[in-house]
């Protein structure tokens, strides 16, 4: 288990003041200058040697992509956007960062943003956090007032600033081309590439988007050297790492631990066990509603980190574990997903805009077993027609979790098919 | 030059093709939807997608640039598994209404669906109904059909340059609307039918009359401007169903403006059917024989000088050469096709047309608009104009009394002749723009010319061509722009004043006076009548317009697209329009009416047959022979300084929908004319 | 529920212009965005409209806010009409957004919704005849952990039961403000009861569960 020593996000939980004072307690904008002083070069180095891979959910080397901005400027200014629209349900960790750890992100604005010659950053926060976006606001301003961002930022020499924009209700916006037209004034469709954003982001400008985790973590990582970042976890899959636990367990929780720890241990140290016991587990979403669910048998013994996850055709996502104990009606956790993609579906592009309704809808019968077996199948098939001919991920992200239901559960579904053309009761008692 | 695989098939391309326009060089079909080579790249519709070797999944071809090494297939399992897929998702919404939309038979769903479908759909539920939309008296909407390409959409931002039509909402609920479904104002708002894959966005005035596939096509040449767009006539029976846009990359790419599309049902009202003649101060009914001994009873006795002829902006290359002829066999010298009193100098032909040619804008990077409005007088044009500023390598500047809206940015200079003077005498800095761009271009309105002082004016631009490097070697940026289709072949033929003749401000104010006793009115109806005194007139032309209501003996032509008939466009353009229609009743081909009449006046025109009269026109006009071609002109001296007065310029349209005796006619045009003038307050829809 | 509700013009008012302050506010917002950008503040102008109009955003506030950036008005639409969070149409004084996406669900957002309709008497999507609560569904507002919840203004009530709920909309209804947050009882996302982590360093001290 990881200890308190090697935790990034000291102030996870808001126990303490999310002010500057208090911030550079636990060790925030701490010479910040010294961070800056040894380079682009260096710093991106370093990151890459931290192993850290993007805390959004894709699992992309962020030194890597950092690395990919111009190292030379063409007359335009490059762009740092963090993304805080964190939608993907079962997730809530950047939120703790933002109300309660805000001046991680906005240092670690300053060191990923110089890293990559960025003139300045902005901060995407979904609408709805408000109150977390007002702390923000406040970590920067405090920022501005004591030097550390603007102009001369830290005594560096380097110019930088640091904005927050809001969204307004769009999961779609954390697609991060989603999130650039977003940012322009668009509705957040995203963008075909190429051209990617490191050519071609917002306002025609090289931009990097990055997680507001992955960013946060970043000064901390410097501070302690990326091979410290890298020694913990496994090869490949290093670092800490917030998750979030909600569903059935009996204290739901967001908390910080270990990449790779089990997945039942990870319960059941911070979250106090699935409810009614380990036993009473059915299923988990382990990294968030778009990847698909992994049944007990699997949970069981599965490690919580990227290539662990996706070995067992699920994936870490954002690392939002959603927990269904025995009680849970999968078939409609699932349609309720669906329901999700359906409602926050951009309406672009052909098979997500059709195939996230049909899916739905197809899901709502399969619900109440009003369907024919042969639909099963059908349904998979349109999962695969939507999968893959999309322009962004999202169409993947609705396709996923009914592909793993009819993987796990298919005699579920096929038993309410049946109820229903018996007329014997369909659903399980109610979940909760 | 990146060379990649298609199919096993090697293509080198140019750089900045995509897959897409590769794969057809390779001579593979890709279907599509959303992809248009005059639009943007949306990538949204899917239908394009191929597969790329090493790539993860199938790309979309039409975003997709082509790259060395590509390895591209568009015949495999999983590019038709790719294909049907999406078919399949298009089709799960769309109604199967095709018996009664009017897109059927030529809709690119049914045609792709039949060609890349399953041909089974496996949806079972509720399929999407939604709302259709008011869009103006143009674009009907059934917007269940909509597939959301957004074609629409791009082309009213980008080619239009009118942003009134989005997509609201978002998923399955997106809807494409105008802002609170009010009507478009664009005058090019009928390209989105064409643009439209599906029968979404329809031809309101079309709407449920004909099948596609009943239709008689024929290719021929618009005449509602001097665009001299390309045009198909969709004929059943004699009446005109629709006019579509052809493709001329040179003038009209491949759209059309509103009123050259939509004016269509004008030619079915007010018509001219028989023969006329005024008697006891009543027209009545008369046969061809009454009409003509009633010319010939008026004629007889005149001087050649007491006679007069006008032709107006409808009027083809043939009559005007037919009437020619005969009044120079009536010894008459006063003949004038610029009807409007423009001051322009048809005796060089480089001082009166488009030089540049329309194209020719995209190369252009400064222009200079004097006295017009260009999205007014050549919607078509000013399109181009747009085009070629989205480029951002054009500066554009405006001489006028107003600031119109023109879809681009351009720099306002001045109201008038004054501005002009300045730049001609090289003291505006917008001279120095002209002097020092490679291509400069100098548009100039009718509006600046049809005044008294409009050869001084003339004299200015000719001035300001000369002195600020307008004309040189391989570039011409004279750019003379016409509104109405017979004006430059009315130059062109010669159609104005001979040897001590009168212009059109000297024939009314002789005709006035009483001087001139007889008028020919050639389709001229945009003269004040008022001023034709008590003299004799003769209407001949399509319409019961202005003329007609004044005339005592009318002879009934045909329209536009009735007849053979050459145009000249405002390039210079010669272009051959086809008769689509026969016209109505007693009306015949004008030229043949001029040709019959021309036996009881005693002057027999030598020509029984359209070969022998288009001879008779290459003598006029040589370059007549060139037809569809530029023939560049030489330049040379026109204009005659003077004074210039301190009027504004004033755009010589002032409602683009009710420019022409067809456009009057028109219910379509009126309604348009009205909501575009406030009058009207347009349906507004149900916002749900 | 489908499409895009836009009020109907006997609702919408004739004309609308932001307050001097938030004329300020707005004008603050665009300078964030490099000067030719100004149409990346449609949305805080959107949010700003709306919270000056009694929560939604009228057309009259659509065309001046498209005025106001160089914007055509149908692009200012597409843009209000594509995000959840701006109202087109009147919402009631109390707008309550319960979160129904499945983390929620799991967690009990039925009971949520019982005691809305047992204390509101409203289903989703309804409005109390005096026009006093909205309340709606919403998708995952991001506290799962802290399930169910639901947002009123800018703030969350989180950790919800049917009784919980039903104390906030009644006191809601009697004009006051209940402390946001976790009804439970906890101070965030730490687990019921306290952390499991975090009980080793304490640098800054503990200002009892944060500040502000």
């Amino acid at each position: 288990m990881l200890q308190d020593k090697d935790r990034i996000f000291t102030n996870l939980y808001g126990q303490q003041s999310w002010r500057l004072e208090a911030a550079r307690k636990r060790g925030d904008w701490d010479n910040t200058k010294a961070l800056l002083d040894k380079g682009q070069d260096w710093i991106i180095e370093e990151m890459k040697k931290s192993g850290l891979r993007g805390r959004g959910g894709a699992g992309f080397p962020t030194g890597l992509k950092w690395s990919f901005m111009p190292k030379q400027s063409d007359g335009r200014p490059s762009y740092l956007v963090v993304n805080a629209d964190e939608g993907e349900p079962g997730t809530c960790k950047d939120r703790d960062m933002m109300r309660h750890d805000p001046h991680k992100l906005v240092e670690g604005c300053l060191v990923a943003g110089f890293a990559m010659r960025a003139v300045a950053a902005y901060i995407y926060i979904r609408g709805e956090f408000y109150r977390e976006a007002e702390n923000l606001q406040g970590a920067i301003d405090e920022a501005y007032a004591a030097g550390l961002i603007g102009k001369n930022a830290c005594g560096s020499g380097y110019d930088f600033d640091v904005f927050v924009h809001r969204g307004a209700g769009a999961y779609i916006c954390g697609e991060e081309t989603a999130l650039i037209e977003s940012l322009e004034g668009k509705k957040g469709q995203p963008r075909l590439k190429p051209p990617f954003p490191a050519n071609m982001g917002v306002w025609g400008c090289p931009t990097t988007v990055n997680n507001v985790e992955s960013i946060a973590v970043a000064p901390t990582i410097l501070r302690r050297g990326g091979e410290w970042f890298a020694g913990i976890g496994r090869p490949n899959n290093t670092g800490t790492k917030v998750f979030c636990i909600s569903g059935h367990v009996n204290k739901p929780c967001n908390v910080e631990e270990e990449m790779g720890i089990p997945l039942k241990e990870l319960i059941e140290k911070h979250a106090g066990g699935v409810r009614g016991g380990w036993d009473n587990l059915l299923a988990i979403i382990p990294g968030g509603s778009s990847v698909p669910l992994l049944p007990k048998t699997i949970c069981d013994d599965v490690l919580m980190d990227f290539d662990s996850l996706r070995a067992q055709r699920s994936g870490l996502g954002t690392a939002a574990v959603i927990v269904m104990d025995k009680s849970t009606d999968v078939v409609r956790a699932i349609a309720r997903l669906s329901k999700f993609y359906k409602h926050e579906s951009c309406g672009q592009c052909t098979p997500c805009r059709e195939g996230t309704g049909w899916m739905w809808r197809v899901m709502e019968r399969l619900v109440q077993g009003r369907a024919e077996k042969r639909e099963i199948d059908m349904l998979l098939e349109v999962t695969t027609q939507v999968e893959g001919h999309t322009i962004c991920a999202l169409g993947d992200a609705a396709a996923w979790p009914i592909q793993g239901l009819i993987r796990h559960f298919r005699g579920e579904i096929e038993r309410r098919i049946d109820a229903y053309h018996t007329g014997a009761p369909v659903l399980p008692a109610a979940a909760e | 030059m990146p060379t990649l695989t298609i199919d096993g098939i090697q293509v080198t391309v140019e750089p900045g093709t995509t897959v897409l326009q590769a794969c057809e060089l390779a001579g593979k079909e890709i279907p599509r939807f959303c992809y248009h080579e005059r639009l943007t790249i949306a990538g949204n519709c899917r239908m394009c997608l191929v597969e790329q070797e090493k790539a993860p999944k199938p790309i979309a071809s039409c975003a997709m640039p082509a790259a060395d090494n590509m390895v591209i297939k568009t015949d495999t399992p999983l590019v038709k598994k790719a294909r049907e897929g999406v078919m399949e998702f298009l089709l799960i919404n769309h109604p199967l209404d095709c018996p009664i939309c009017d897109q059927g038979g030529e809709c690119d769903l049914q045609d792709q669906s039949m060609g890349y479908g399953k041909g089974a759909s496996r949806y079972d539920e509720n399929k999407r109904a939604v709302n259709d939309k008011y869009m103006g008296p143009l674009v009907a909407t059934t917007m269940t059909r909509c597939i959301h390409c957004t074609r629409c959409v791009r082309f009213a931002q980008e080619v239009a340059g009118v942003p009134e039509l989005g997509a609201i909402g978002r998923g399955e609920d997106m809807q494409i609307t105008t802002y609170l479904e009010q009507a478009m104002t664009s005058e090019l708002s009928g390209n989105v039918i064409d643009l439209c894959p599906v029968g979404a966005l329809t031809s309101k005035p079309y709407a449920f009359t004909a099948r596609s596939w009943e239709l008689r096509k024929t290719e021929t040449i618009d005449a509602m401007d001097a665009v001299g767009a390309n045009i198909r006539v969709d004929v059943r029976g004699r009446e005109v169903m629709r006019v579509l846009p052809r493709v001329n990359e040179d003038v009209n790419e491949e759209w059309l403006s509103d009123k050259s599309r939509f004016a269509y049902d004008g030619l079915r009202a007010r018509r001219l059917d028989r023969p006329y003649v005024r008697k006891a101060g009543k027209l009545q009914e008369a046969t061809w024989p009454e009409a003509f001994a009633a010319v010939a009873g008026a004629f007889k006795g005149l001087q050649g000088s007491q006679i007069a002829a006008i032709a107006g902006d409808l009027a083809c290359a043939e009559s005007m050469t037919a009437l020619k002829d005969l009044m120079e066999k009536l010894g008459s010298p006063n003949l004038d096709c610029r009807q409007d009193g423009a001051k322009i100098d048809a005796s060089t032909r480089a001082g009166y047309i488009f030089n540049s040619g329309i194209a020719g804008i995209e190369e252009a990077d400064a222009i200079l608009i004097v006295g017009s409005n260009p999205r007014r007088e050549a919607a078509l044009i000013n399109a181009r104009i747009r085009k070629r500023s989205l480029t951002g390598k054009v500066k554009i500047a405006l001489i006028g009394n107003e600031q119109p809206v023109l879809t681009y940015k351009y720099d306002y200079l001045g109201a008038g002749a004054a501005t002009l003077k300045d730049i001609a005498e090289g003291r505006h800095a917008f001279a120095e723009v002209l002097k020092t761009a490679q291509k400069p271009v100098l548009i100039l309105g009718q509006g600046a010319l049809a005044r008294a002082d409009g050869a001084a004016v003339l004299a200015l631009a000719k001035q300001a061509a000369d002195g600020l490097g307008l004309v040189k070697d391989g570039w011409n940026g004279f750019n003379m722009l016409h509104t109405a289709a017979a004006r430059v072949g009315g130059l062109d033929l010669g159609f104005v004043p001979g040897q001590g003749g009168k212009d059109v401000t000297g024939i009314l104010a002789a005709a006035q006076s009483g001087e001139i006793k007889a008028v020919y009115l050639l389709g001229a109806d945009e003269i004040d009548m008022s001023k034709l005194g008590s003299a004799f007139v003769i209407y001949q032309g399509s319409h019961g317009d202005a003329g007609a209501k004044r005339a005592d003996v009318i002879l009934p032509g045909a329209a536009y697209v009735e007849k053979d008939a050459t145009w000249v466009n405002t390039e210079g353009r010669v272009q051959l329009g086809r008769r689509a229609a026969a016209p109505p009743g007693d009306a015949r081909e004008d030229w043949s009416i001029i040709r019959a009449l021309s036996e009881p006046l005693g002057h027999k025109l030598p020509y029984d047959n359209l070969g022998m009269l288009r001879r008779r026109m290459l003598q006029l006009a040589p370059h007549f022979a060139a037809v569809d071609k530029l023939t560049p002109a030489a330049w040379g001296a026109f204009g005659t300084a003077g004074t210039v007065t301190d009027a504004p310029f004033v755009s010589a349209v002032a409602d683009f929908y009710l420019t022409n005796p067809i456009a009057r006619a028109s219910a379509t045009m009126a309604e348009c004319s009205a909501i575009a003038r406030g009058i009207t307050q347009p349906k507004t829809g149900t916002h749900d | 529920m489908s499409g895009v509700h836009i009020a109907p013009p006997e609702q919408q008012p004739a004309s609308f212009a932001f307050t001097a302050e938030n004329l300020e506010l707005a004008k603050q917002h665009i300078a964030k965005y490099p000067a030719g950008r100004q149409q990346s503040a449609v949305m805080p102008l959107l949010d700003i409209a709306q919270r000056q109009h009694d929560n939604w955003v009228p057309q009259a506030a659509i065309r001046y806010i498209a005025e106001m950036l160089g914007m055509a008005t149908i692009r200012v639409l597409e843009v209000a009409s594509f995000y959840t969070m701006y109202n087109l149409a009147p919402v009631g004084k109390h707008f309550v957004q319960v979160c129904t996406t499945t983390p929620c669900w799991l967690a009990g957002s039925d009971k949520v919704l019982s005691a809305c309709k047992k204390h509101l008497g409203i289903n989703p999507g309804e409005t109390t005849p005096d026009g006093q609560f909205t309340v709606i569904e919403v998708e995952c507002l991001g506290a799962c952990v802290n399930a169910p919840m639901l947002q009123y203004g800018d703030d969350f009530y989180e950790d919800l039961t049917e009784e919980s709920t039903g104390k906030v909309l009644e006191a809601l209804k009697r004009g006051e403000r209940p402390k946001p947050g976790p009804q439970s009882g906890r101070l965030s996302s730490e687990p019921l009861g306290g952390a499991t982590t975090l009980t080793t360093f304490n640098p800054a001290g503990n200002a009892g569960g944060g500040d502000d």
